[in-house]
């Protein structure tokens, strides 16, 4: 059997091209008739992965996978990738395991190949060779996880003020959070930190009418907004993003309000440009503040840190190839044993009875 | 025999030391079975050897710097078992590893195992004075540590420099409850400790006394502050940090006037 993969990725491809060669279950049909195949599509790739009798060229799978059926341009043929055995297996390690994301370490990707998998062996696609390879592949990309901290930390701004209050409180439910300003990026805020358990929502606005849709949306609260800052006495988290030209919260009307809060911390995440809150306020007693400027310096780093662990996560890869590769090689010998002592038995038959 | 468990207890303890620190600097620090099983066989064999040694001297083996250094480990040890997994703090073990290893070092490496002359006769209400007052200190020493940790999080969260090992620490108010916890806990068995002192028997040296009533007043001032005046959680850990400290010294000053008196 023959054991390899052929697609394209975000890498190789723009979007066009991903659109066009977007195959699924029925585009694909006719190579099932060879052997093994199952279909990895994602928004970034557009991967087969196939153990057939006899070699399937590239050119025939990416005519597979063309939506309309047009001929395959050598052009377009440029943009796909593929490897065989070893390097097929070394592969979908790594795409399982996030390192061929465009955001490295992304955790996505392994849910995605996980349901392509069960999706395959549902259909009958997938048979032992591929069943072999993806289970292997589950454990490698498990390893690196847990051994490795190439899935660490967010990366992007909204995350990071999420993970980080998460990080603070330990558990967001029944924490209060106020919102100042109700614009597009404190909904997006808002609706990362409903989905994290937080209940007691309160929104403020200069546009009352505006705070109150986004208080209905998430069952939160419209707060009048010349009447917000009494609220600071209560809530754990202030998400501020209004377009106010000059600071609203300041040491000197903060102070007050918190004075007799002293065992409990008071997060500010102050998205907004120019800012919303004093940076003297972060020197109060108790007062974490985070602008758009810090946040994006902890994704900064955090996008370091899971390049820096590639290496760490390459070589659990390197031992779990190693390791497929010498069981594949034992598992072609039983093969072979069973084709010189039964050659009537069809090869499909024999490598699944194996 | 009894110090080859010393040292065998001090090197598991280093142990778990050092796989801490590797993985702080690889950046990969997190909560593991090691840490823990060493700390567990570090207590039993720390155990053991308070075991023969109370064994050979016929009561608890606290009777000279020493032993009254090893028990303080234990204590620090025993409690960390039995708060650490149950608080969800279990990284605390690697705050607490450095704190026995160092405390069994100098145990061992210092000239302070003087042999008594003679068997002490056994009396009940000064072995439970001294190994109260000791396992009260242990309760303060994790205190302490939780305080560290605090510090270190709360340090880390004001500057925006978050370091590998703030995304394992506990959430700030957790830490600050475990803390409070432990100093209560510290604090009764140290009250405990303390009056149970006048009922020995003994003569009550007046600067032994002054001290450790010193002691009570510092703790009981951390743990009232809050309610007088408005301490914040980052000076109260502050606070427990440096009193641990200090206690640490009066108990060192008062075995050593002891002892050359």
């Amino acid at each position: 059997m023959k054991l390899f993969c052929a697609g394209l990725n975000h890498r190789t491809a723009p979007i066009e091209a991903r659109e066009r060669f977007a195959g699924h279950a029925g585009t694909i049909a006719r190579l099932r008739e060879q052997g093994e195949v199952l279909l990895l599509t994602t928004c970034n790739r557009v991967e087969v992965y196939a153990a057939t009798a006899r070699e399937l060229p590239t050119s025939e799978i990416a005519q597979a996978l063309q939506l309309h059926g047009d001929d395959v341009a050598p052009g377009e043929l440029a943009a796909f990738y593929r490897y065989e055995n070893d390097q097929c297996a070394r592969h979908l390690f790594r795409v399982a395991s996030g390192l061929d994301s465009m955001v490295v370490g992304e955790t996505e990707i392994f849910g995605q190949t996980k349901r392509a998998y069960e999706q395959a062996r549902a259909s009958g696609g997938a048979g032992a060779f591929l069943h072999r390879l993806f289970q292997r592949a589950f454990r490698a990309a498990k390893q690196v996880r847990t051994k490795t901290e190439i899935t660490r930390g967010s990366i992007s701004v909204g995350s990071v003020a999420v993970e980080l209050a998460e990080k603070l409180f330990g558990d967001l439910r029944g924490r209060k959070v106020l919102v100042l300003g109700a614009g597009e990026t404190s909904e997006k805020t808002l609706r990362a930190l409903a989905s994290r358990g937080v209940s007691d929502l309160r929104v403020t606005n200069r546009t009352a009418a505006r705070a109150e849709e986004l208080a209905q949306r998430f069952d939160g609260m419209a707060v009048p907004f010349t009447g917000w800052l009494e609220h600071c006495r209560e809530i754990d988290i202030l998400l501020s993003s209004t377009a106010a030209e000059t600071h609203l919260v300041t040491p000197e009307n903060l102070a007050p309000m918190i004075r007799h809060r002293v065992d409990r911390p008071l997060f500010i995440i102050d998205i907004a440009v120019p800012r919303d809150v004093a940076p003297e306020v972060n020197g109060l007693e108790g007062v974490y503040l985070y602008d758009i400027d810090s946040l994006q310096s902890i994704a900064d780093d955090t996008l370091q840190l899971r390049r820096q662990q590639i290496a760490a996560a390459e070589a659990i890869i390197n031992e779990h190839v190693a390791d497929f590769s010498r069981q594949m090689a034992q598992f072609g010998a039983r093969e072979q044993r069973v084709a010189t002592l039964h050659p009537e038995i069809p090869a499909t038959l024999r490598v699944s009875e194996l | 025999m009894d110090r080859q468990l010393l040292i065998f207890s001090t090197l598991c303890f280093l142990a778990a030391v050092v796989r801490s620190s590797v993985a702080l600097r690889a950046r990969v620090f997190r909560r593991s079975r090691f840490n823990f099983g060493m700390i567990l066989l570090g207590f039993l064999l720390q155990s053991a050897f308070l075991g023969l040694r109370g064994h050979a001297l016929g009561r608890c083996p606290i009777t000279n710097l020493f032993e009254v250094l090893v028990f303080l480990a234990w204590s620090i040890a025993l409690i960390y078992m039995v708060i650490g997994p149950a608080y969800r703090l279990s990284l605390m073990g690697s705050f607490t590893a450095p704190l026995v290893f160092l405390l069994q070092s100098f145990a061992l490496l210092a000239p302070i195992d003087a042999p008594r002359t003679g068997r002490v006769p056994p009396n009940a209400w000064l072995e439970f004075h001294a190994s109260i007052s000791l396992i009260a200190y242990g309760a303060f020493a994790l205190a302490c540590v939780a305080g560290v940790m605090y510090l270190v999080q709360e340090r880390q969260l004001k500057t925006r420099e978050l370091h590998s090992i703030f995304y394992q620490l506990p959430p700030l108010p957790n830490l600050f409850s475990a803390m409070l916890r432990l100093l209560w806990f510290g604090f009764a068995l140290y009250s405990a400790g303390l009056i149970s002192g006048f009922f020995t028997g003994e003569p009550l040296p007046w600067t032994k006394v002054t001290l450790a009533i010193v002691i009570w007043i510092a703790y009981a001032a951390i743990l009232f502050g809050p309610r007088l005046c408005s301490m914040s959680p980052r000076h109260l850990a502050a606070f427990c940090v440096a009193a641990f400290a200090a206690a640490l010294s009066l108990l060192w000053s008062i075995e050593f006037v002891a002892h050359h008196a």
